[in-house]
């Protein structure tokens, strides 16, 4: 110990603001990584799933003596073997109290629901033995009709359980008047019919797939004392939990890790029938097993998000000032409600209102039950609905008025001395600076310039004509304060946990409960405890993902792990140093009160004598010399629970050129300045921000699942199922205005989804743009090359293409492609 | 069965194989070179890309018996083709450098092809970039930072965050 060596304070560069590369990277660029996927097990035998083809059939019966004949073949079982043995798959946030919810086993003994739920699962040595076999399954099934088009299936014309007498789950209201945040939306309706500006639209978000490149895999080991299970999850510690509370087995006997996981987007915030199906068959047989889906299996099955239809009011004075938004929502659920269910579209029951001013305010959702792959949380959940809808209504309120649509939006949202501001929906905003973000975009973006040339593009009559769309969103992030939680009926809370552990050699141990999959936690949270604790960046090793290291969280989702898990690891960091003070102080003989903590150095007031805090975790280790009464570590804990949420915000612009000839649209610019309060590393942002832009600008205008009538995806495999490549998109210009948030120390705010979130409006807001002035108000989204042609040149928004999705062969010839909107399977745009 | 001998990341391996196994199921399961993964069913994601006798190949695409008497180079050779074992290889480099990677499932992948690409054309611009990388699919990085890593390490950009 060097008790007086001088540490120059100016060398000391503070790791927050820093773009570090990631910690992460070296074991993914060298291909040393542990995907589920990856872990071989000795005698560990390979599952593969017999999957029903058919939206709605009775089983009737299930031949498997072929199967189970079959060279090194093991077992093959049925629903009907299992039980109750199996589980069941929980929803966790019932939104109403009388919410009409299906049991859910993860493989059904009577009666499948969607095409792709699991009828039997082959057990054999090898993976490919156990496909083989899982062919020679013969299944019957006797055929029911299928509940598929979301809208029919609200007015319960086929049912798609039966037994329930209804496909319509809950009816979730939030009313500004009842709440006593605001007025009567209806009243302010009325008063802008006769006096003012009512605009009406109907928008579909379409049903989209979150399209994770890490196939799911799972493996249980069933020897030793705990049942082990890796998954590639999203969500360890709620996959511990649901095992516990469903399957029998006490959750101290249970150990679940997410090892390296392939990205998730809110599609591996699940718990799944085959994480249930492979723990059942593991424990039934004692040996370590493993399922890897197929990426057809995985775009089958995996829930899917968005797909609702968005019926809205905005009513509005003479001169633009917004006076009310009623907001009537159908949810398509899918088969069964999921984990978290129709809890995403009431996510969204907050943002509507955005960043504007409404002083009415009525929003509903009616969650809808219907033959297809049940639907959860994709990147933004609820939140890039809402935003969709009212940055949408936004622009169209600018067009009615005839004004720019940043006038508009600028004439009705907060303004940066209004802060903090409650909001019609009940939240309390606590900081941003809208007018800001805005100016720097706009100047980013040269928006001015761009203007003059859509003007004289359109005074030419040029074939491309130029559109230019806005978006400026807000959301709320950091799921999320446990109260808030419990008073939505949310099944747990919102909190996150954290450890920091003093090893005696000198390097640091961080655990969260934060539950990384490709974000750069281990990178960020090293950055925060380096600052922390005065340590080396390189001397911080964060674990997460297992819950027996880390044996308490909530896992990520929600942009909640820096401004939740962070917190966490602020509060558990600063009681290291509390609890290493006294020792400190009697190392060095001062007074408790004399001792001050800097840079990783307790030192004593007024003197060159100090201590760095390894050296305290080194003392503590030995022990050897502790005060009286003081316990031989500095190790500490602390669990997290916000008390709000915080509300990154941004101006995002997008250029888009549309041939009017051939509908065909391309990306010009796309600028998009975010304040997402204090930045911990600027390349991991920028790293999020660019990925969020390419998802929302995806389903703008090209990603869609599309069923045919007989309920069956027919985007079903990455030929289909349209995800964009380099050679589609473009490089984006993105910057920062930082009002750092109140509600956390490190003043930071979410930034996982908030590009998902914004840019698909700006994106739809830009080709209509292009158009508007031929009469073309809405284009349904994606808007493909057909929908923007026929927007153009015939009624409506394009409607659907599903049609085109499907084979061709019996529409005949060239007539196939003159569809008119609305006559393919399953009904296109309301409009 | 099929005996095959090949050369994977300079070592030389000789099996009996099934026919119908196919490359990447080869170099994962008997082989245990797990950072070559699968990510579809259809070679559309590219995540499993190697070099064949230098030259890119999604090994999902290519039977095991096509492989033999080849050389294959997977992301776990690559930084050997340049240099010692425990260094990086340029692009591997470059990826971490422009942050050109996130959950990293697609990154073997997408700097096999990059190698290939700069290979064929060592100063591309980045529409070349862009639609050299076509064939490989990326969830996390919108590309955009990926197309910057292939730039960087053409020696073409600066790395700015």
């Amino acid at each position: 110990m060097t008790a007086t060596q001088e540490r120059p304070s100016d060398a000391i560069e503070k790791e927050i603001g820093r773009d570090r590369r990631r910690k992460e990277d070296q074991r993914l660029i060298t291909g040393r990584t542990r995907w589920t996927d990856n872990i071989v097990l000795p005698g560990m035998l390979h599952l593969a799933m017999v999957r029903s083809p058919f939206a709605h059939a009775t089983i009737t019966s299930i031949e498997t003596a072929d199967a189970k004949a079959s060279t090194n073949v093991v077992d093959v079982l049925t629903g009907a073997d299992f039980g109750a043995e199996l589980g069941a798959i929980i929803n966790a946030w019932p939104i109403t109290p009388d919410q009409v919810t299906p049991a859910h086993s993860p493989m059904p003994a009577d009666r499948v629901a969607f095409a792709g739920e699991i009828v039997a699962v082959v057990i054999a040595r090898t993976a490919a033995e156990a496909r083989d076999a899982a062919e020679l399954v013969e299944v019957e099934y006797d055929e029911l009709p299928a509940a598929l088009d979301l809208k029919r299936s609200a007015a319960d014309e086929v049912l798609a359980h039966p037994d329930l007498g209804t496909n319509k789950s809950a009816l979730w209201v939030f009313d500004s008047a009842e709440a006593g945040t605001g007025g009567n939306v209806d009243e302010a309706i009325a008063k802008a019919r006769t006096d003012g500006i009512v605009i009406e639209r109907e928008y579909r978000q379409q049903r989209l797939i979150p399209a994770f490149m890490e196939p799911r895999s799972v493996v249980v080991d069933p020897t030793g004392e705990q049942y082990t299970m890796w998954s590639a999850t999203q969500i360890p510690h709620i996959v511990r939990f649901a095992l516990a509370a469903t399957t029998g087995v006490p959750e101290s006997k249970i150990r679940v890790i997410a090892p390296d996981v392939g990205g998730g987007f809110g599609g591996k915030l699940q718990v799944t029938p085959e994480e249930w199906i492979a723990w059942a068959v593991g424990r039934r047989l004692g040996k370590p097993v493993k399922y890897t889906e197929t990426r057809s299996e995985s775009l089958m099955s995996a829930h899917h998000g968005r797909d609702q239809w968005q019926k809205l009011t905005l009513a509005a004075e003479k001169d633009g000032t917004v006076t009310g938004l009623k907001v009537e929502l159908l949810a398509d659920l899918g088969a069964y409600v999921a984990i978290v269910g129709g809890g995403v579209p009431v996510l969204g029951a907050f943002m509507f209102n955005s960043i504007y001013k409404f002083p009415a305010y009525h929003f509903a959702v009616q969650t809808v039950l219907t033959n297809k792959a049940w639907t959860d949380a994709y990147r933004g959940a609820g939140r890039p609905e809402a935003t969709y809808a009212i940055e949408r209504l936004m622009s169209e309120l600018a067009a009615e008025l005839g004004v720019d649509p940043l006038e508009v939006r600028e004439k009705n949202w907060i303004k940066h001395e209004e802060f903090p501001f409650t909001t019609v929906a009940g939240l309390e905003y606590d900081s941003g600076n809208y007018e800001a973000a805005t100016a720097k975009a706009k100047e980013m973006f040269g928006y001015d310039e761009l203007r003059a040339e859509q003007m004289a593009r359109r005074a030419s009559g040029d074939t491309v004509q130029l559109g230019i769309g806005i978006s400026t969103f807000t959301e709320m992030c950091g799921l999320a304060p446990s109260r808030v939680l419990g008073q939505l009926d949310y099944g747990a809370g919102g909190w996150e946990h954290a450890e920091v552990r003093m090893l005696a050699t000198g390097t640091v141990e961080v655990i969260t409960g934060a539950s990384a999959h490709g974000q750069g936690h281990e990178t960020a949270f090293s950055q925060i405890v380096a600052d922390r604790l005065g340590v080396p960046f390189e001397s911080v090793e964060v674990l997460h993902g297992d819950t027996q290291v880390s044996h308490k969280g909530l896992d990520t989702y929600g942009s909640r792990s820096l401004v939740v898990g962070g917190e966490a690891l602020v509060k558990a960091a600063d009681k290291v140093v509390e609890k290493a003070k006294p020792i400190a102080a009697h190392l060095l003989e001062a007074s408790v009160d004399d001792i001050e903590f800097s840079q990783g150095r307790f030192s004593v007031r007024g003197t060159d004598q100090g201590l760095a805090i390894t050296d305290i975790a080194g003392a503590v280790f030995a022990a050897h010399n502790l005060p009286d009464g003081v316990e031989p570590s500095i190790d500490s804990e602390a669990t997290y629970d916000p008390v709000n949420f915080n509300y990154p915000h941004g101006t995002h612009l997008c250029a888009m050129e549309v041939d009017t000839e051939t509908g065909a649209v391309k990306m010009r610019k796309y600028v998009c300045v975010d304040d997402i309060g204090n930045i911990v590393n600027p390349l991991i942002v920028s790293g999020q921000v660019h990925g969020g832009l390419v998802q929302g600008i995806a389903q703008a205008l090209w990603e869609e699942a599309v069923y045919d009538d007989s309920g069956t995806l027919v985007s079903g495999s990455f030929v289909d199922y349209l995800l964009p490549t380099a050679a589609d998109t473009i490089s984006f210009d993105i910057g920062h205005t930082t009002t750092p948030s109140l509600t956390n120390t490190l003043g930071t705010k979410g930034v996982g989804e908030a590009g998902t979130i914004a840019s698909t409006p700006a994106v739809v807001n830009a080709v209509v743009d292009a158009v508007r002035h031929l009469g073309v108000d809405d284009i349904q989204m994606p808007c493909t090359p057909e929908r923007v042609w026929k927007a153009i040149n015939g009624p409506g928004s394009g409607g659907s293409t599903e049609g085109a999705a499907m084979p061709h062969f019996e529409s005949g010839g060239a007539a196939g492609n003159q569809e008119q909107p609305g006559t393919a399977s399953t009904d296109g745009a309301g409009s | 069965m099929t005996r095959i001998s090949l050369t994977v990341d300079g070592a030389s391996v000789s099996d009996d194989v099934e026919p119908r196994l196919l490359l990447v199921q080869y170099l994962r399961e008997r082989l245990g070179k797990t950072g070559t993964v699968i990510g579809c069913d259809t070679s559309n994601c590219g995540a499993c890309t190697v070099h064949l006798d230098g030259t890119s190949v999604k090994s999902c695409n290519v039977l095991a018996v096509q492989a033999d008497g080849a050389e294959v180079t997977t992301i776990e050779g690559l930084a050997r083709t340049v240099g010692g074992d425990d260094g990086l290889h340029p692009v591997q480099e470059a990826f971490r450098e422009c942050h050109g990677l996130q959950c990293g499932f697609c990154t073997p992948g997408m700097i096999m092809q990059s190698v290939d690409l700069l290979k064929n054309n060592p100063k591309p611009t980045e529409e070349e970039i862009r639609l050299g990388l076509e064939g490989n699919l990326c969830r996390c990085t919108g590309y955009h930072n990926i197309v910057k890593a292939v730039q960087h390490a053409s020696g073409q950009a600066e790395v700015t965050a």
